[in-house]
């Protein structure tokens, strides 16, 4: 009798033993977690602040072996592969997700919505390659254009998938409201129902377009880079994110600075427009 | 319906009564819109293509690289996936050291990232109180923002240097002879890859198994509580209800880890060749990708480095459409 309520009590134990040994761990590991983005913020501020200043955002990129020097030529390239992703990519990920979410309740919209998934999975290199070949090998050489599409065709899933979403969030009663006034249906949606999800749509639209600035990896063999200044999309154009790559791996001191500095830019400007996006979206509450 | 009208002639309203906006409606149309309305129909329309657009893009990408890479298809065949070679210059093509390479350092990533990941899906979504809940995950999804090219940057100057004069050293002082830490220890490895990568995964597999965890109804737990389990034994149980969706959220992760660029690239070493040793040099296929790419001289060349990207493409969509089922699967179970 006794031993068997003192083996009860050793399993009460225990079993208060692994919970806590458990549950704390699982806390640490949450702390070990965020630890490098800690790091890699720290870093960046630190490393980038040094170049930090107005010629950054007002010069060329200098020849090797001259000091100073900005990048002006990569600022705007960047926002203009941002502009021709978006421009393709907004209305076909936002058509696309009203059908999913207003239409496609049937097995073709479930296809459409797995597969937008399945090629949110899809590596950011493939899309280059495909970009490459779409537009690059018929044009005979690297463009603005084509990093722009591949920069579209990464971002379509992200829109398609938050228009769906945020219109589905949309009270069914609003629908019937509109169309009980007689409403054509098409109208319901595109100032009714759109109006009322344009916030969270906005959000996901921004994400996409986020996303996009930071990538790297499908413009490397489609805008290429460009130490000049140039805004004909038909040409080769500089991304502050291609300049950090070739900087980073570069033997000159003064380049791997301005790398560490054209990342803090490139945070900077991603943080910038999620601000002022939040801002603008809130305030009409 | 009924149209007030005071002064207007009766025409005028049967004129409204018949077409959508005062116009008559062609027979032709009627027929073909039945009781629908014209711009309802365009718009449906109008968006299907757009959908219909998203569902082509999938297989259009496919088909487009095929295309692309026959010249290496035809000359090299199923022997491409098995060649260790890779030699521009006697334009001998084998995809092996690349395909092990990308297989190698993501599992390493998964290794690391898989532990820490779940236990941060458990505290986010079992244990933590809702005013620590929402900044953590805020910052665990800010580490999936990141532009992996930074990632890149910081695993140079920073995880590299680290790697080298720290970790590197301990490791083949500890272990002087497992075959796994051989080699002049560089920074520039196997190893930097994976944890540089298991740093970039480990968001997808917490905020997606968060998710599947969280839709484990409650009322399992509650009977968990009512028979005396404590917490650890409870969150044992949501866990097991999860499974397979937290088998997708990895899975879902490994894709990712195969096909990141940047970061690997820019730590890895570049080296196409197959040792045990994790503190040698590798390669993956996304990183030739983006060293050889713009540099590919010949046809034969560029055709060889497409067929890598389609092997890439379809080892992606393949684990990308089973991790989806999964956690598909298991988010609806309980809906």
């Amino acid at each position: 009798m006794e031993m068997t309520s003192r083996t009860k009590k050793f399993t009460y134990y225990r079993r208060k033993a692994t919970n806590v040994i458990m549950l704390s761990s699982s806390f640490f590991s949450a702390i070990i977690t965020i630890i490098p983005l800690f790091l890699v913020f720290y870093y960046t501020v630190r490393e980038g602040l040094r170049y930090l200043n107005i010629d950054f955002f007002t010069k060329l990129p200098t020849p090797i072996g001259e000091p100073g020097g900005g990048m002006v030529n990569a600022i705007v390239g960047t926002l203009i592969l941002i502009g021709i992703g978006g421009g393709i990519g907004i209305p076909v990920g936002m058509l696309s997700g009203i059908y999913l979410s207003e239409f496609g309740k049937n097995k073709f919209g479930t296809l459409v919505r797995f597969l937008a998934d399945v090629l949110s999975g899809i590596p950011s290199i493939v899309v280059g390659v495909v970009a490459y070949t779409l537009v690059v090998l018929p044009m005979k050489h690297f463009s603005a254009l084509a990093g722009g599409v591949a920069l579209a065709i990464l971002m379509i899933p992200t829109i398609t998938r938050t228009t769906e979403e945020m219109i589905n969030l949309v009270p069914h009663s609003y629908r019937e409201a509109a169309l009980a006034l007689g409403i054509p249906k098409w109208k319901t949606i595109l100032f009714i129902v759109l109006k009322t999800a344009w916030k969270g749509i906005a959000t996901g639209v921004l994400l996409g377009l986020a996303r996009a600035a930071g990538e790297t990896a499908p413009l490397l063999f489609t805008a290429l880079g460009n130490r000049f200044w140039s805004t004909n999309i038909f040409r080769p154009i500089a991304s502050l994110t291609v300049f950090i790559y070739e900087y980073s791996k570069a033997p000159f001191k003064d380049w791997n600075e301005q790398a560490w500095t054209a990342a803090l830019v490139l945070i900077m400007l991603i943080s910038i427009v999620s601000l002022v996006f939040r801002l603008i979206t809130r305030s009409k509450y | 319906m009924e149209i007030v009208n005071d002064k207007g002639s009766l025409a005028k309203n049967q004129e409204y009564l018949n077409g959508s906006n005062g116009k008559k409606t062609s027979p032709f149309l009627k027929k073909i819109l039945g009781k629908k309305n014209l711009g309802d129909v365009i718009f449906e329309r109008l968006t299907l293509l757009f959908a219909v657009l998203v569902f082509l893009l999938v297989l259009f990408m496919g088909w487009e690289m095929y295309s692309n890479s026959l010249l290496s298809i035809n000359k090299f065949g199923w022997k491409f996936l098995i060649t260790t070679t890779w030699d521009p210059y006697s334009e001998t093509f084998g995809a092996l050291p690349m395909i092990f390479g990308t297989i190698v350092s993501s599992l390493l990533a998964l290794i690391i990232a898989v532990p820490l990941g779940l236990s941060v899906a458990v505290f986010l979504s079992e244990l933590a109180p809702a005013w620590l809940e929402k900044p953590f995950s805020f910052l665990t999804e800010l580490l999936a923002a990141i532009p992996s090219v930074i990632y890149g940057l910081w695993g140079i100057f920073v995880l590299v240097p680290w790697l080298r004069n720290v970790v590197e050293p301990f490791l083949q002082k500890e272990f002087p002879n497992s075959p796994l830490f051989q080699g002049a220890p560089y920074g520039y490895d196997m190893l930097a890859a994976g944890v540089i990568l298991s740093i970039m995964v480990l968001p997808i597999i917490s905020s997606i198994s968060r998710d599947v965890i969280k839709s484990v109804p409650d009322t399992l737990r509650e009977a968990a509580y009512a028979l005396g389990a404590t917490k650890w034994e409870v969150t044992k149980i949501v866990f097991s209800n999860a499974r397979s969706g937290i088998l997708g959220a990895i899975i879902l992760g490994f894709g990712r880890a195969l096909g990141e660029t940047m970061a690997v690239v820019m730590v890895i070493g570049n080296r196409p060749q197959i040792t045990a040793s994790i503190l040698n040099p590798a390669t993956t296929i996304a990183g030739t990708l983006a060293n050889e790419f713009s540099e590919a001289t010949s046809d034969l060349y560029l055709s060889a480095i497409i067929e890598l990207g389609l092997i890439l493409f379809v080892i992606t969509i393949i684990i990308n459409i089973f991790a989806r089922l999964l956690v598909w699967g298991t988010e609806r179970k309980w809906k």
